[in-house]
């Protein structure tokens, strides 16, 4: 039942893997000078006027969000297709709504002025107070919402899809397996990750396309009255489950490729199991911790809010990143760009996720929330964990396995220190109680922004020569 | 200071993880051996693992727990605590008094007159010592205790349009005891 049967991709699956790929790679370097450029302004080595440093904010959270989506998604639906039937269609659909999206999200900052950030926060849209008008906004929210409806559409036949081989989603989750005595072969991992990615996606997306719907409303009609704190919580559910499904979906490469360097099995075992089941409902469930300063909150949602976040560690330390651990010991594994990559992003999940968990306690977040403690442990697991897991798989793609040059190791090791280093900076200025997202800085924080400048350099340039030796590799690239 | 407990409690968590990778990796290229053993032994370390975090989990969750920055806002403020409405606006902050005496518990009342903003109470050294979110139709209550006399900022820590980063007002602490310090309703200014 869960034997994958490896089939060569289409042609037009094929060429919307690769493009999916391509556009990502590209974009992450895109989004990564555009970090480059706030952190030199906040560094007061730039000048750029207020305005327009928000507009890039709003672009590279955005942008990086979205980006992160998309190529997650490339991951999910090139292995996934490896066991059920999925629609190449609907790829190509996404693609194009997403591209859509971009156009009007770009053309809604750098024509339209928004600078509103990425969360777009109620009723931030129509106050632009001179900086962005209605229209600008209102481009910007239809954009997310065109990219939303395309993930929309993909989730929704990926569901067909596991539904159509499985029975239901619930044996996509392997629940027969974990709570009953089913004696079939549970799914393979790739199944349970997906099956969890979609279910939490869809209801995030909704989320996400109900609150755009009546920021955009109120926009044009101000007396729709709506609930500053209610679009928050719609935000901040919509926000956290879209970023972290993510790395959900991107941990497929891991699951799929590493074993292949281990030569040992990686089975949904019941831990497993229980791991993502688990998972499904703690990414749905945990969003409060964004919301533990808005004091007239249920005190209980907030300390479920702390409660939850502790909780999630467990699936990813102590089941995913632990039974990565386990599958590499004393394996024989040969290193290579590939494996190191992806063994580097197990790594940067983990590491990643002490600070957030950290954060999430009350009494911590009470003097850390909204410091730069908060983009600390957002980029180590995006530079360190998701994105090195993106760019192991398109290394893994373009066939270069084991055939790993000497500027892709010292593009490995720039990479993982300096991703690292820029990283900490962040929790360091957070340490410092540095504000997040102010396009000034007093000049007693301007030597972070300066120190972190230079290790933000130097992840530019490994990025981009990851992405350089991935886009001349697409003609050559292997897939299966 | 208690960031630095933050941080120090960060920095060891992370070392571990770092250590383990380390040593993993190390260890990844050797020779290989029989998988079947190795699970087990890891599988069984795996459940006092789990056993360390889940009760490790409940005793810090307790702990940290029993002193929630939420009274105030749920009416229950401290005795004598001096009472300052704030309200937050693009882009200034406007306080009915802007001082206190040192060692006052003041309970900042908070809300926001057109968009999010968010309340970041620092002391003179700039360090941050709390905050809360101010909200359109909303007051959020975050009490303090501003020990050593000085300028506090007020800045604004939820992001909220083109001249957020200058959303900054001082609050003096003067020597002295209880409200008599304190002056008459003040407008804050925008930085």
């Amino acid at each position: 039942m869960s034997e994958a049967t490896i089939s060569p991709l289409s042609t037009s699956a094929r060429a919307g893997v690769l493009t999916y790929l391509a556009i990502s790679a590209l974009v992450f370097v895109l989004m990564m000078a555009l970090g480059l450029l706030m952190r030199v302004g906040q560094a007061d080595w730039l000048w750029m006027p207020p305005e327009i440093f928000y507009q890039v904010m709003t672009a590279h959270g955005a942008g990086m969000v979205g980006i992160s989506g998309l190529a997650g998604s490339a991951v999910m639906w090139y292995f996934l297709r490896r066991y059920v039937d999925l629609t190449v269609g609907i790829l190509w659909t996404n693609l194009a709504l997403f591209l859509l999206g971009v156009v009007l999200i770009l053309g809604g900052i750098f024509l339209g002025g928004f600078g509103g950030g990425w969360t777009f926060l109620f009723p931030l849209p129509s106050h632009g107070m001179g900086a962005w008008g209605n229209v600008g906004a209102a481009c910007y929210l239809l954009g997310l919402m065109s990219i939303g409806v395309g993930f929309l559409l993909l989730y929704l036949d990926v569901a067909r899809a596991i539904i159509g081989k499985y029975g239901s989603l619930a044996k996509g989750l392997g629940w027969p397996h974990l709570f009953g005595r089913s004696e079939d072969e549970p799914p393979p991992p790739t199944v349970v990750a997906s099956t969890m990615v979609l279910i939490i996606n869809t209801a995030g997306i909704t989320a996400g396309a109900v609150v755009l719907a009546l920021i955009l409303v109120n926009l044009f009609v101000p007396t729709f009255a709506v609930d500053p704190l209610l679009t928050k919580n719609l935000t901040y559910f919509f926000g956290h489950v879209f970023i972290n499904a993510t790395i959900y979906q991107a941990v497929i490469a891991v699951y799929e490729i590493l074993p292949t360097y281990t030569k040992r099995p990686w089975p949904s075992s019941r831990v497993f199991l229980a791991a993502w089941t688990a998972s499904t409902i703690m990414v749905m469930s945990v969003y409060p911790h964004h919301l533990l300063m808005d004091f007239v909150m249920p005190t209980w949602a907030l300390i479920l809010g702390q409660v939850i976040s502790y909780m999630s560690g467990i699936p990813i330390l102590i089941v995913t990143a632990y039974n990565a651990l386990t599958n590499v010991y004393r394996s024989g594994m040969r290193w290579d760009i590939v494996s190191g990559l992806l063994f580097l992003s197990i790594f940067g999940w983990g590491v990643g996720i002490i600070p957030a968990i950290i954060d999430a306690t009350i009494a911590v977040n009470n003097v850390m929330h909204n410091t730069m403690w908060v983009p600390g442990h957002v980029h180590t697991y995006l530079i360190v964990g998701l994105v090195a897991m993106l760019f192991g798989f398109m290394y893994h793609v373009a066939g270069q396995n084991g055939a790993t040059k000497a500027i892709d190791k010292l593009a490995f090791w720039v990479y993982a220190v300096a991703g690292m280093a820029f990283s900490f900076m962040f929790l360091l200025s957070g340490y410092a109680s540095v504000p997040r997202r102010f396009a000034e800085h007093l000049p007693e924080w301007v030597e972070y922004s300066a120190t972190s400048s230079i290790f933000a350099v130097l992840v530019l340039l490994a990025a981009a020569v990851f992405a350089v030796r991935f886009l001349t590799s697409l003609k050559t690239a292997r897939m299966a | 200071m208690f960031q630095d407990t933050i941080l120090l409690v960060t920095i060891v968590l992370m070392a571990v993880v770092v250590v383990v990778f380390v040593f993993i990796a190390i260890n990844a290229g050797k020779e290989s051996v029989d998988y079947g053993p190795v699970q087990a032994k890891a599988f069984g370390i795996r459940t006092g693992l789990f056993w360390v975090v889940v009760v490790g989990g409940v005793l810090i969750t307790v702990i940290t727990t029993l002193d929630l920055p939420y009274a105030a806002t749920r009416g229950d403020a401290a005795e004598g605590a001096v009472k300052v409405q704030v309200e937050g606006r693009q882009w200034l902050w406007t306080l009915s008094q802007d001082s206190a005496a040192a060692n006052d518990t003041v309970v900042f009342e908070v809300t926001a007159g057109d968009v999010n903003h968010g309340l970041g109470v620092y002391d003179p050294n700039m360090r941050l010592l709390g905050q809360t979110q101010a909200m359109p139709g909303y007051v959020n209550s975050l009490q303090i205790t501003l020990s050593e006399p000085g300028t506090y900022k007020l800045l604004c820590l939820e992001f909220c349009g083109t001249a957020h980063h200058a959303m900054m007002s001082n609050f003096e602490v003067v020597d002295g005891s209880g409200q008599a310090a304190a002056t008459d309703a003040n407008e804050g200014r925008s930085g």
